[in-house]
């Protein structure tokens, strides 16, 4: 194959990897940032969504596309309920203690990953694509549907910094992050946010997977790997900051594409580890994270 | 100096009468005790133990889940005529987590703390490659139903037997020549980067080259990656045959990948079907390998001429004419692999028989035994096909199935000969002491 169209299936590729790491890491971001959980389990809620999509878009007869809407919906939905019930049941009881947390959200990883194995079982199930239009270039062909998650990626995070900065939910969100104490003087119900925040950030991962379900099918491991590049994707975008983790998402995702397609795919890793060793020593906050006070 | 009570002096450490006495009634309690009396019958009528070591968790677990199956299927089997040498056979399952270094500590916990007489089990490579020095530290045998050349290759020791499946050298050597006529000669291989992959990385080619075809290109794929189509590039336009083996949960991403880069246009396809093991073939996206061909060891689907011990071997196995559980059309089994479960716990037994095993003591005379078995015959005991068994390299050679996929349905299209799968041993195991 020739440079140009090699590069452009490169590009497309890291293009949905970037769609789904973005949503993804945002979601960790977003409780780091305002909770200063980090959650460990994020990638069991990731596969915790793929696996109910699964489950939904099963029970659905008819046309595929009203099973996946329906997964879409429904999926997130018993994750965030999920994620609710875990913050009341432990990270509540531990104060939000930064070690402690880091020690609870392992516990629940390997329960949550055990929990699915025991009742999902250890087989990768595939769930149908809503529709599945082959673009056909002229060098190859492309799914139709691939470029529809980045579409749909694109529209949930514009949608993510509209709510985060245009709405009163997010104000109550951005002052807690600022400053816990004061937020809580001025009457905010700073326990709740945390609910919610904690909640929300498992959505946007559950969302992120029932969006790459019809590409990369549901599996019990699956968390594993979104949630290495996850953590990747905040550290070098900077822990909280919602620009830094799309910027960061889009670069990661665009350079793992690219440099696994020209070189190899562990090259690509190797890279990214090595930038994140690179930040963390001179840029500690990140790219555009902000310095703690 | 004050050592009054003598407890330096060297010579007052004899043992007292009283003292010596204590020891032996407390010796004599033990072997009464009800634990030590069931140890002094093992011998005649206490069970056999084989400790089974299962991929229950980790990238294995569809495996491991239909080896206990077909291995629980099988000791009913063999304990419902009889047990070996007339005592029962008991499974003790421990997880391995298709993970090298955990089957390792497994198959020590058998031999140390189980005490089990033999160690049994496992599909993936890396793990039982992990596990044999454990088996040899411990000189307990160790039989594997995993399908890769390691055994054969005289690389392990000499506790490690493969007498239920061939190995991957074999296979490719038996297939190589029908790829040759009847797919294409310029072949692109696409294999996972580890033990497996390299099996058929080395081996096809000369494989290949001695029928006038061609490896064009090796693609090494991490057994981890959950997306293909950056790979695809590197595919010659003028490949003919892709010979894809993929082990892991993203074979259903690389098959549709695959068929949204090719279309309709692609080259002809030929895998392993390990990749699809345990996996519906008429999936979501799996069109795409309509009129493409397998390797499988036993058939998934039940074949017009199957023996009256193949369909017996299924139905007690509990799988319906599609490959699936009996009443559970979804849950696919590993048919093409887990047949050796069966087959390697009735070698066991015949080698148990043969060496008049009567417990640990005896599993040097067990090792020679194996060693000594030359072929099995097709029937109830080994209802895959008839093999023969080389006891240097502890490996069974059998037959080999190419499937088409058609209509849905994987339809056998050729069968190799024991023959073709034979090659010059690389060792000799025989050698090695016990």
């Amino acid at each position: 194959m020739h440079f140009g169209p090699h590069l452009l299936l490169a590009a497309l590729e890291g293009l949905v990897t970037s769609a789904v790491l973005a949503l993804t890491a945002l979601g960790l971001s977003l409780v780091f940032g305002v909770m200063r959980v980090v959650n460990v389990a994020h990638g069991e809620f990731f596969m915790l969504g793929a696996v109910l999509a699964w489950a939904v878009s099963t029970a659905i007869s008819g046309h595929p596309a009203v099973g996946f809407v329906a997964a879409l919906v429904i999926a997130p939905l018993l994750v965030g309920l999920v994620a609710l019930v875990a913050e009341r049941l432990v990270l509540r009881r531990l104060n939000y203690n930064p070690e402690g947390t880091i020690v609870a959200t392992i516990g629940m990883l390997y329960i949550i990953q055990q929990l699915a194995l025991t009742f999902y079982g250890p087989e990768a199930r595939p769930v149908e694509p809503p529709f599945s239009y082959r673009i056909l270039l002229p060098w190859f062909g492309y799914s139709g549907y691939k470029l529809s998650v980045v579409a749909a990626s694109a529209v949930l995070l514009v949608i993510t910094w509209l709510v985060l900065t245009r709405t009163r939910i997010g104000l109550i969100m951005r002052a807690t992050q600022y400053d816990r104490e004061t937020a809580q003087a001025f009457g905010i119900p700073v326990e709740r946010v945390y609910a919610g925040v904690f909640a929300v950030g498992a959505m946007l991962a559950a969302i992120a997977a029932v969006l790459i379900v019809p590409i990369s099918q549901a599996h019990y491991l699956m968390g594993q790997d979104p949630l290495l590049l996850s953590f990747i994707v905040v550290i070098i975008g900077g822990l909280g900051s919602l620009r830094g983790t799309v910027v960061a998402a889009i670069l990661i995702g665009l350079s793992d594409g690219i440099i696994s397609m020209f070189f190899s795919p562990t090259l690509a890793k190797i890279i990214a580890t090595l930038v994140v060793a690179m930040v963390l020593v001179f840029r500690p906050q990140g790219l555009f994270g902000a310095t703690s006070r | 100096m004050a050592d009054k009570n003598g407890f330096f002096d060297l010579s007052k450490t004899t043992l007292s009468r009283r003292t010596a006495l204590k020891g032996i009634a407390a010796g004599a309690g033990l072997a009464l005790a009800p634990g030590f009396v069931r140890y002094s019958q093992a011998q005649s009528s206490a069970p056999i133990r084989i400790g089974f070591q299962s991929h229950r968790t980790g990238i294995g677990a569809a495996y491991g889940r239909w080896y206990e199956k077909t291995s629980a299927a099988a000791v009913k089997a063999i304990n419902d005529a009889g047990g070996i040498s007339g005592r029962k056979v008991e499974l003790v399952i421990e997880d391995d987590g298709t993970d090298p270094a955990r089957g390792a500590e497994v198959v020590n916990k058998f031999a140390k703390q189980h005490k089990t007489d033999i160690v049994f089990g496992t599909l993936f490579s890396h793990v039982v490659i992990g596990s044999a020095p454990a088996a040899g530290e411990n000189k307990i045998p160790y039989f594997v139903v995993s399908e890769g050349h390691h055994v054969a290759s005289t690389k392990l020791n000499r506790y490690v037997f493969q007498p239920g499946i061939t190995d991957v050298k074999s296979q490719i050597q038996s297939m190589a020549p029908w790829i040759a006529a009847n797919a294409g000669k310029k072949v692109t291989q696409i294999f996972p980067d580890f033990a497996f992959g390299y099996d058929h990385r080395d081996y096809l080619p000369p494989a290949l080259k001695a029928q006038g075809a061609d490896v064009i290109a090796q693609i090494a794929i991490p057994p981890t990656e959950s997306s293909f189509t950056k790979y695809f590039p590197q595919i010659p336009a003028e490949t003919e045959v892709i010979y894809h083996v993929m082990v892991g949960p993203a074979v259903l991403t690389f098959v549709k990948e695959l068929g949204e880069f090719y279309g309709s246009q692609r080259p002809q396809l030929f895998g392993f079907i390990d990749s699809l093991e345990a996996v519906d073939i008429n999936s979501p996206g799996l069109e795409f390998l309509d009129g493409s061909h397998f390797w499988e060891g036993s058939p998934r689907y039940a074949q017009p001429d199957d023996s009256a011990a193949q369909k017996a071997y299924r139905a007690a196995v509990g799988i319906d004419d599609n490959g699936a559980a009996v009443g559970d059309p979804k849950d696919v089994s590993t048919a093409a692999h887990m047949f050796g479960c069966w087959e390697t716990l009735y070698v066991v037994k015949k080698a148990m028989e043969d060496a008049g095993y009567k417990g640990p003591e005896d599993r040097a005379k067990l090792v020679e035994a194996t060693e000594a078995l030359k072929e099995f015959a097709e029937g109830p005991e080994h209802p895959q096909g008839p093999k023969t068994f080389n006891g240097k390299i502890h490996q069974c050679f059998g037959i080999q199935n190419i499937s088409k996929v058609e209509g849905g349905k994987l339809k056998v299209v050729h069968k190799t000969k024991i023959e073709d799968g034979l090659y010059e041993p690389e060792g000799d195991y025989t050698k090695q002491a016990l």
